[in-house]
């Protein structure tokens, strides 16, 4: 509690002259690294670091039975794990608001870009496929939400479609590259003391009072968002925070090679 | 499933158009040993809220020295929708509307006027017709004024969806499933600030600002009927005196 209100302190001071601990600017990343491809008996796998922070994500396919309501689809789900080797305030147990909100925040922005065309995993009657994303949070220095969109979607752009042959998957042969539609990033900001930063490290997010985080896709189009935290925003932030979403958005694209 | 048309000749499926309200009906003060309650009837929803509070926190380690503890429980009756039986107990879903409608009213309620304590916020969704999020955090706010707990402003909100590549507000059920964006938020007009926000589907930006335009116009409606509501039960209660 003491070391929260000395890290605040110390966070609000320098953001009173618009600058950071690490001394990046307001809306700008630190070093980005993304890594495809580390882990072969995943159908695709991604491990994202934005600064310390590592997220970890394996694709997996399994042969599912449709949901009632669409009988011609596939399945998506993204799930997040809090690794209790990630941080000191992370235990072991089931998953918090906290990991289900990150998880459904990303699961959010990849479906409603329509990334993958849930059509195109339908098999044959009552079989199609699921894809399953899993989240590994390895180490938390601030700003899981955008280190895990990376993560999901560089694991899916590494990702294979294993073979169905007589009603089952061939593990370890391939029918090809899955088909993307599009990518999509998340960019989150956080307000401390009035004041609105991108990609928070875990200092400035003990100093934050809320958070906005928004999705965006290939057309420049915003696909998904979440305010979180106490506190409120203006229509004015709103306004600012969508036009980096959309600036960033496009940088992070082309950085995971979407 | 095939897609109905959902908005004809400007019209949507229901008769209303782009700005109208489906019927909404607010009633404070319907739990007697709740602190503070509200009934909220909005299209075919029916969501019960309630508030307890504030009381000291538990367990005691979790107490706050500055400030009030917020903790808001969303769920959905296993009977609660047109579809199967719901499996009870909160489900993911459920997790993150509690947990995103617990900082609206971190931020609403003057929670520094009561540290050490916690206020216990509820929202029973009772029949589900889109939009209960909304709907709920709309009733938790008169259950808290119900209460007589201080806030910076009796929040509401509207949520507003595309649907035939339209903006529309206050969506209803068939047109959540069909349209193509849902965005629910809830506003404080007092600050002209935004409490909550939830955005899928692919849109501009321009559009984005058009529903906060939406969901800000309409909110008007939705405050004058929660005053009224919590007006209401003290003319109530003095007639039947």
């Amino acid at each position: 509690m003491i070391m929260d209100e000395v890290k605040e302190e110390f966070v609000k001071e320098l953001l009173k002259n618009n600058k950071r601990s690490d001394g990046r600017g307001l809306l700008e990343y630190r070093p980005i690294k993304i890594e495809k491809g580390l882990l072969p008996n995943a159908e695709g796998s991604c491990l994202a670091q934005i600064g310390d922070t590592k997220v970890l994500a394996g694709v997996k396919f399994d042969v599912v039975e449709p949901y009632k309501d669409r009988p011609a689809e596939g399945v998506f789900q993204v799930n997040a794990e809090f690794l209790p080797l990630a941080h000191p305030e992370f235990f072991a147990g089931p998953p918090d608001e906290r990991s289900i909100e990150l998880a459904r925040v990303v699961d959010r922005g990849i479906r409603s870009a329509d990334c993958v065309d849930s059509k195109k995993l339908f098999l044959e009657e009552g079989k199609a496929l699921g894809i399953y994303v899993d989240l590994y949070i390895m180490d938390h220095s601030g700003n899981l939400i955008d280190t895990a969109g990376l993560a999901a979607m560089g694991a899916l752009l590494d990702t294979k479609v294993p073979k169905y042959e007589a009603k089952a998957l061939i593990r370890g042969e391939f029918s090809g590259k899955l088909h993307l539609e599009r990518s999509a990033v998340v960019c989150s900001f956080e307000k401390i003391d009035g004041k609105i930063v991108l990609d928070a490290n875990d200092e400035e997010e003990v100093a934050s009072e809320g958070r906005l985080s928004f999705a965006t896709c290939d057309g420049d189009l915003l696909c998904a968002a979440q305010k979180s935290g106490r506190s409120a925003f203006s229509r004015e932030e709103f306004s600012a925070i969508m036009d980096a979403s959309l600036e960033k958005g496009r940088e992070l694209r082309k950085l995971i090679g979407g | 499933m095939e897609k109905p048309v959902l908005i004809r000749n400007g019209k949507r499926n229901d008769g209303r158009g782009v700005m109208d309200l489906r019927p909404l009906k607010i009633t404070a003060g319907v739990l007697k040993k709740a602190d503070g309650s509200a009934m909220i009837e909005w299209g075919k929803n029916k969501i019960l809220a309630a508030v307890y509070g504030p009381r000291e926190a538990f367990p005691k380690h979790m107490a706050n020295p500055n400030r009030a503890n917020v903790n808001c429980k969303y769920s959905m009756a296993p009977f609660s929708s047109l579809e199967e039986h719901g499996r009870s107990g909160p489900n993911r879903r459920a997790i993150e509307i509690g947990k995103v409608a617990k900082h609206v009213f971190e931020n609403a309620i003057l929670t520094n006027q009561f540290p050490k304590t916690q206020i216990d916020i509820s929202i029973e969704v009772l029949q589900s017709d889109g939009g209960t999020r909304i709907a709920g955090i709309t009733a938790a706010a008169v259950a808290l004024a119900d209460a007589g707990i201080p806030m910076r402003d009796l929040v509401q909100g509207v949520s507003v969806g595309k649907v035939d590549g339209v903006l529309v507000v206050d969506v209803d059920k068939p047109e959540d499933n069909y349209g193509t964006s849902d965005i629910p938020v809830i506003v404080s007009l007092r600050s002209n600030e935004i409490l909550l926000f939830q955005l899928d589907g692919m849109l501009s930006k321009k559009e984005v600002e058009t529903a906060l335009d939406y969901s800000f116009e309409t909110a008007k409606t939705v405050r004058e009927l929660q005053i009224e509501a919590l007006k209401n039960k003290y003319v109530l209660e003095e007639s039947g005196a």
